[in-house]
C-alpha cells in the first residue's frame, strides 16, 4: 500500500498547471472526437422509464445524424431493471451496456444481495458493472472487508468488466482516495471510478489526479493497466479536454482510449457535439438543434 | 490629506450579474472631446459574447416565468435606482460631451422610459392577446410569449437613453438580452450595469458588453442560441449581414432606423411586441 500522504497543495497546483493548456483547432477537434467516444451516456434516476432508456440508446447510436463521421459513445449506463431494455435497443451496435449494481448508490445491502444483483444483471447481458464500495466500512477502517467485497463482486462479474466506484465525495481526504484506489485495484477492479453522481462534490480535478497517480504507480509495480472513469459534474467539452490533458500527462497515450478511460456523464455529449459543429461551421450552437439527452 | 489620489473606476463588462473584465485582456482607449480624460474600455471578444449568451439562456426560464406584475415592479425599481444615481450619470453624460441641460433631460427621459414599460409590463398581454372567431367547436385564443434570448446592437449616438429604450421593452416582455453598448459613448452604458445590479434584476437577464461592433456583429447575428436580434443603425452592409446571418436559425430581426429616442412619442407597447412570439391554442368546447 501507498504510505505517503498526498500533498494537497501540490496536487491542486499541478491540476491548475495542466488545466491551463490550450488545445485549439485540429487538435481540439481530435480531442473532442476522442472524448465523445469515451462517454458512458448515463441515466440514473428513480424516474427512469423504458421509454427514456430506449431514447437514450437511440441517442447513443445516432449522436447527431446530420453530421457524418462521428464516433459512437462507449457505453450506456443504466439501473439494473433497464439492462435488458438497453441491451435490446442497442442490438447490432458496438455500444456496451453498463449497469450500476451492489445497491447503488449507497451500497447499503448485505453481500449476498449484492452478489445476486451482479449475477442477475450479467445474465441479462450487461457488459460492464459499476459497483459501489462500502464507504461506511471503509471509513471505519475495515479495509479488508472492502477489499474482499470487491474480489467477490469481481468473481460474480464473470466476463463483464468491473468498475469500482469509490464515491470520493464521502471519503473526505485525498489520502483516503489514494488508499481506496489502491485497495480497489489490488482487489481486481478493471476500472476505478470517482463518484455515483448522487453525492456532492463528485469528480473534482484533484481527486481525479490522485486516482490517476495511483493507477500509474500500480502499473509501474504490476504492469497491469487499470482504467479510470471520472463521473458527475463533467458537463462541458472544455472540462473533458482538460481531463484528457491530465490523463496523457499522468498515464501516457495508452490511456487515451475508451478501453482505459471513460467519462460518466449525461449532458457532456451534447456539449461536445455543439463544439464539434461550432468548429466546423464557425457559429456558436444552440441546444435547440440537438436531440435531448 | 491634501495629496490624496483619487480612486479611479475600472470600467468593466456586465455578464451574469457580475462585472468581469474582458476574457481577452484587450482594451480600447476612450477619450473625451478635449482629450483631458482617458478611460480604458473593455474590448469585448466573441468569447465574452458567448459567455453572456450562456448566462442569458440560463436566466430565461426564471425571468419569463416571473409574473408580469413582478417584472413591472422590477422595471420600476430600476427607475428608482437610476433616480438615486442621477449625480453619477450627470457627470458621465457631461464627460461624454452633453450640456448640463441635455444630460438632465436624458436622465429624466431614461427614468420615464423605465416607468413607461414598467406600466406596460402587466398590460401588453391584454391588448396583444385575443379570442379568435372560428367556425368549429373550438375556443380559439392567441397569446404572446417571450421570443427568448435577444442580442442587440445599441444606438451609437445615445449612451443612456438609447440603451434603456432598447433594454426596457425586451425585458418587460420576459426576454433576456445581451446588448453591445455604443462605441462612441460607452461610459453611461457601462455604469447602467451598476443600476441593474442593485434593482432585483436577476443575473443574466441583462448583459452589457463594450467593444467593436465590426468585430462582434458577426457573432451577434450568427449565434444559434440567439432568438432575436435588434439592430440600431443605418449601415446598409451591416443590415444585410444581420439579415443574412439571422436566416441561419430564423432569428427575428428588429431594426430601429434613424430612431430619435428623445421624442415624446418614441416609446410604444409595439416595441414589446417586437420580441414576442404568437401562440394560438385550439381548445375543444361543447362536446
Amino acid at each position: 500500500m501507498y504510505n505517503q500522504t498526498i500533498d494537497q497543495i501540490n496536487t491542486q497546483e499541478r491540476v491548475a498547471r495542466l488545466f491551463s493548456r490550450s488545445i485549439k483547432k485540429e487538435s481540439k477537434v481530435q480531442a473532442l472526437h476522442l472524448a465523445l467516444s469515451m462517454i458512458d451516456l448515463t441515466t440514473l434516476e428513480g424516474k427512469d422509464s423504458p421509454g427514456k432508456v430506449k431514447q437514450l440508446c437511440y441517442k447513443a447510436s445516432h449522436l447527431h445524424d446530420n453530421f457524418p463521421n462521428l464516433p459512437h459513445v462507449a457505453a450506456i449506463c443504466v439501473y439494473p431493471p433497464m439492462v435488458s431494455i438497453a441491451k435490446k435497443a442497442l442490438e447490432g451496435t458496438k455500444i456496451n451496456v453498463a449497469s450500476v449494481a451492489t445497491a447503488f448508490p449507497s451500497g447499503m445491502a448485505n453481500l449476498q444481495a449484492k452478489l445476486e444483483e451482479v449475477k442477475s444483471v450479467v445474465n441479462e447481458g450487461a457488459d460492464e458493472i459499476d459497483m459501489v464500495i462500502s464507504r461506511g466500512k471503509f471509513l471505519s477502517g475495515e479495509y479488508q472487508y472492502v477489499s474482499d467485497e470487491i474480489t467477490q463482486v469481481k468473481e460474480a462479474c464473470g466476463k463483464a468488466h468491473l468498475k469500482v466506484i469509490l464515491e470520493t465525495g464521502e471519503l473526505v481526504t485525498l489520502d483516503n482516495v489514494r488508499l481506496a484506489s489502491d485497495i480497489a485495484m489490488k482487489a481486481g477492479a478493471d476500472f476505478i471510478k470517482t463518484s455515483t453522481g448522487k453525492v456532492s462534490p463528485s469528480a473534482t480535478p484533484p481527486v481525479v489526479l490522485t486516482m490517476l497517480e495511483a493507477i500509474r504507480d500500480f502499473n509501474n509495480k504490476t504492469g497491469k493497466q487499470i482504467g479510470m472513469k471520472p463521473a458527475g459534474g463533467i458537463g462541458t467539452a472544455k472540462q473533458a479536454i482538460q481531463y484528457l490533458v491530465m490523463i496523457n500527462e499522468t498515464l501516457g497515450s495508452d490511456w487515451l482510449s475508451p478501453n482505459l478511460f471513460r467519462f460518466g456523464a449525461s449532458s457532456l455529449a451534447n456539449d461536445i457535439l455543439m463544439q464539434i459543429v461550432k468548429q466546423s461551421t464557425g457559429n456558436y450552437q444552440s441546444k435547440d438543434y440537438f436531440s435531448i439527452d | 490629506m491634501s495629496n490624496r489620489i483619487n480612486i479611479q473606476k475600472t470600467y468593466k463588462l456586465y455578464i451574469d450579474g457580475k462585472f468581469p473584465r474582458t476574457e481577452s485582456g484587450r482594451y480600447i482607449k476612450w477619450m473625451n472631446k478635449d482629450k483631458s480624460t482617458i478611460i480604458n474600455i473593455c474590448r469585448g471578444s466573441r468569447k465574452d459574447f458567448r459567455n453572456a449568451i450562456v448566462s442569458a439562456r440560463k436566466a430565461l426560464s426564471g425571468w419569463s416565468a416571473r409574473t408580469a406584475y413582478n417584472r413591472a415592479q422590477i422595471l420600476y425599481r430600476i427607475g428608482e435606482m437610476l433616480e438615486g444615481r442621477r449625480e453619477q450619470f450627470m457627470a458621465e453624460l457631461i464627460l461624454q460631451g452633453s450640456s448640463k441641460k441635455d444630460a438632465e433631460n436624458e436622465i429624466n427621459q431614461s427614468i420615464d422610459c423605465l416607468i413607461y414599460y414598467a406600466g406596460w409590463a402587466d398590460k401588453y398581454q391584454q391588448i396583444f392577446s385575443r379570442v379568435n372567431p372560428v367556425s368549429q367547436a373550438y375556443f380559439n385564443f392567441t397569446i404572446s410569449e417571450p421570443t427568448g434570448v435577444v442580442s442587440a446592437i445599441a444606438p451609437n449616438d445615445s449612451s443612456l437613453l438609447g440603451l434603456v429604450s432598447i433594454i426596457s421593452p425586451v425585458i418587460a416582455g420576459g426576454n433576456t438580452i445581451v446588448i453591445l453598448a455604443s462605441e462612441k459613448l460607452p461610459i453611461c452604458s457601462i455604469s447602467f450595469g451598476e443600476v441593474l445590479h442593485t434593482s432585483d434584476v436577476p443575473g443574466g437577464v441583462v448583459n452589457i458588453l463594450t467593444g467593436e461592433k465590426t468585430e462582434l456583429i458577426e457573432h451577434f447575428s450568427t449565434h444559434m442560441d440567439v432568438n432575436a436580434i435588434i439592430y440600431c443603425g443605418e449601415n446598409k452592409d451591416e443590415q444585410k449581414l444581420i439579415e443574412t446571418n439571422a436566416s441561419l436559425n430564423l432569428k427575428h430581426v428588429v431594426h430601429y432606423k434613424n430612431k430619435k429616442w428623445a421624442l415624446e412619442n418614441s416609446h410604444s407597447p409595439y416595441h414589446i411586441l417586437n420580441t414576442q412570439e404568437t401562440k394560438t391554442t385550439w381548445h375543444p368546447i361543447g362536446i
